[in-house]
């Protein structure tokens, strides 16, 4: 037994594979914040004035607030005024019209992370919208898509060419005033992504974008908004990977879904920001608000996410439940190693009547992670015969990690349906030896064994990326085992 | 082939083999009886490598060097299979997935590339014809549901797909009904050869009709107090280990 947590622990020094940096001129505004960084961003995106008064009644909003800290992690203090709240890689017009235009050097940096972007976005019939650190500069697939009447922008495009529909949807699902991070995104969101999928229409492929922070210092604040029209269906991938740093980032990202009538959202998230080296010096901060709204009768949303990165991952990817009869699911692999730190879970609101939500969620713990599932199942009392369904599993590894649950259950109508289930183990010595006596050595026993753990949420994610997931876990957790 | 000489064991400060000594030629087929708790199942995971077990004394030589200087995964590559009396069921991992690591395991062991996706795919099925294993066993998670005879067919069927040196087939007839285990003798059957060998722990003197043993060992209390030839195992069927036992006393 204890034989095998030391040589779990012997192979705990893992390296990041993709941790470099790529040389590329940034126009970058001096760090702090006020109404004037704010107005500067504003301008210099060339937003409409809406839009700049609702930055600024966020940025008001959140100089009341005072940074949150209920959740299961610990952290240095963060010092808001010594960031830069935008960053622009160089170009002389208004960016890249194809990926001929991209500069080379980007393309080479997707190379060594494994994303032959030209390639694999043909291969896989993904559009991929890269954002390099706040501006995005590649965006594929563009015809297919028009064709469909599918809209699919970098978020700032979008504000030039549907303001009506940005004007109509921000902040509608995640309000200015939600949360100190979700205030702060409103105020200086750099970029993102922007769906609307019209009515009865099925967008022809994967969305994917591909997010990744660069020049030093910039904290990242991606807003990413998707609507589906009444019968739209689409399924979008959000992945990202970082390079390696000594100073902590912060990544404050704020999605918001909205699931007309009858449609189905479906959000595939793989993390892989840059973890921090052995004692978690470096790495990432990921305080996410990812909400969605089943607004419309006999919605779906679905979130699923793969969280192997960052130094320390807070998110709760959350489905209102609003019409009647629509659906909300979470499925959720967090992987912690090392120092790292992760608080996650989801929300699920039941509004509606006959509304389900299930609940999958995976943690697994190695080194000195310290993984935290965090849920709240709220049924108010319109929810008539609304269901829930609960499973969380923790996976240990070695003796130096935490696994905690913090399942919160509200139920104020009592034709409700909540179950819960909860597991904690570790990998069991006999699996792992059925595996070595044939042959097969401990490390790709451990990723076998845990990626069986994990089956039921893998299986959820679109099948393409579903092995790059299982790649990531294995990689994340390189070292992590015996 | 393999050479075990004077091994003592102790499992949590017990002392479960008591200096045993058992030497299996290329080719050779042994079967090792014996009452229960007498240490069977300790010899063979102490052959595999299974961690927990106290080796005091003795050597074992396979192939003309030191085992138990080697890893579990090693002792696999090199040719050791052993067959699990209780096969372990690994939730959510494809079982032909294992099959497959484990044959690339071993291959590059002997530095050879990874098997052709469909080769391999190929000889699976046909083992698992002469298995009569339904092919939708390939898909499920290992073992996870399988019945007890299922789990010990696919035992056969990795041992057939991984060809060993060495097989150490811990009660694999146990739980078998008599259909099967003329299905999994026939299977045990077909490797044998002049360069394979076999160690078969069995309570059961049927099996013995189907796989026939050059030598018969009586395992009682650590020690092996009586080996022979196929006879001994249809004495030891009519008269009970009493009968060795007593002689041993
Ligand atoms: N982990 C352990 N702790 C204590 N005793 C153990 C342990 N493992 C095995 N033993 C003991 O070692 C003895 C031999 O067990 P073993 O499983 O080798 O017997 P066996 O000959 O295979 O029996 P069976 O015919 O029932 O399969 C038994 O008395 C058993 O209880
Ligand atoms: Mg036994």
């Amino acid at each position: 037994m204890s034989e095998t947590a030391k040589q779990l622990e012997s192979l705990l020094a893992r390296r990041y594979k993709h941790g470099f940096v790529t040389d590329i001129d940034a126009d970058t505004v001096p760090p702090g914040l006020d109404e004037d960084v704010v107005r500067l961003i504003s301008r210099k995106k060339g937003e409409p004035s809406f839009l700049t008064e609702w930055r600024l009644k966020a940025l008001r909003h959140w100089l009341t607030l005072s940074e949150p800290h209920w959740s299961h992690t610990t952290y240095p203090p963060i010092d808001y005024q010594a960031i830069s709240y935008y960053s622009a890689p160089k170009s002389k017009t208004d960016g890249p019209k194809s990926l001929d235009e991209v500069d080379p050097k980007l393309l080479e940096t997707y190379e060594k992370l494994g994303v032959p972007l030209h390639e694999r976005a043909r291969l896989a019939g993904v559009a991929v919208d890269a954002v390099f650190d706040s501006v995005s500069v590649a965006t594929t697939f563009k015809e297919r898509l028009i064709e469909a009447g599918v809209l699919f922008y970098p978020f700032s495009e979008a504000v030039q060419k549907h303001p009506e529909l940005i004007e109509r949807y921000l902040g509608s699902v995640v309000p200015y005033t939600d949360n100190f991070f979700a205030s702060l995104n409103s105020a200086v969101f750099s970029d993102g992504s922007f769906v609307y999928v019209p009515k009865g229409v099925r967008c022809p492929m994967e969305l994917s974008t591909y997010f990744r922070i660069n020049a030093a210092n910039t904290g990242q604040f991606e807003r990413t908004l998707i609507i589906a029209d009444d019968g739209a269906y689409v399924s979008y991938l959000e992945g990202c990977t970082a390079p390696m740093r000594d100073e902590n980032q912060l990544h404050a990202a704020v999605v918001e879904l909205v699931a007309l009538d009858d449609a189905r959202i479906k959000y595939s998230t793989v993390q892989n920001w840059y973890p921090g080296d052995a004692e978690g010096r470096g790495g990432i901060y990921n305080f996410v608000t990812k909400r969605g709204e089943c607004r419309g009768r006999n919605s779906h949303i679905s979130w699923t996410q793969v969280e192997t990165g960052s130094a320390i991952t807070w998110k709760y990817p959350s489905c209102v439940l609003r019409g009647d009869g629509s659906s909300g699911e979470f499925y959720s692999v967090a992987t912690v190693n090392n120092r790292q730190q992760a608080d996650t879970g989801t929300k699920m609101i039941h509004i509606g009547r006959d509304t389900h939500s299930t609940i999958i969620s995976k943690g697994i713990s190695a080194g000195r992670g310290q993984n935290t599932y965090r849920g709240l199942v709220k049924i108010l009392p319109s929810a008539h015969g609304a269901r829930n369904f609960t499973q969380c599993d923790s996976l240990l590894m070695g003796g130096k990690c935490g696994a905690h649950t913090f399942p919160y259950v509200e139920v104020k109508n009592p034709s409700a349906t909540v179950e819960h289930e909860a597991s904690t183990s570790k990998i069991s010595e006999d699996e792992l030896f059925y595996c070595l006596a044939r042959g097969i050595s401990r490390e790709d026993a451990v990723n076998l064994i845990v990626s069986g753990f994990c089956k039921s949420v893998f299986k959820e994610l679109p099948m393409e990326f579903a092995v790059e997931a299982q790649n990531l876990l294995a990689v994340s957790l390189e070292g992590a085992v015996g | 082939m393999l050479k075990i000489e004077n091994l003592h064991v102790k499992v949590d400060g017990k002392e479960i083999l008591k200096g045993l000594t058992l030497t299996v030629a290329p080719g050779e087929v042994h079967a090792v009886m014996g009452p229960n708790g007498s240490g069977k199942s300790t010899l063979a995971n102490v052959l595999a490598g299974r961690p927990g077990y106290e080796i005091t004394a003795g050597s074992v030589t396979f192939q003309g060097r030191d085992l138990l200087a080697l890893a579990p995964e090693e002792r696999s590559r090199e040719g050791v299979f052993l067959g699990f009396q209780y096969p372990v069921e690994i939730p959510g991992v494809n079982n032909v997935y294992l099959l497959k690591a484990a044959v690339n395991a071993a291959r590059k062991h002997r530095g050879l590339d990874e098997v052709d996706a469909f080769e391999f795919l190929t000889l699976v099925r046909e083992k698992m014809r002469l298995m009569r294993m339904e092919e939708s066993m390939l898909s499920r998670g290992v073992n996870e549901g399988f019945s007890g005879g299922e789990k010990k067919r696919n035992e056969i069927l990795q041992m057939l797909v991984l060809e060993p040196r060495l097989a150490i087939l811990d009660e694999t007839d146990s739980g078998l009904d008599i259909d099967a285990l003329k299905i999994v003798a026939n299977g045990v059957n077909t490797l044998r050869s002049p360069e394979r060998s076999l160690v078969l722990v069995t309570h059961y003197q049927r099996l013995l009709d189907y796989i026939v043993p050059d030598h018969v060992h009586v395992l009682v209390k650590g020690r092996i107090v009586r080996s022979g030839d196929k006879s001994l195992a249809l004495e030891l069927e009519k008269r009970g280990y009493d009968w060795v036992t007593g002689e041993a006393a």
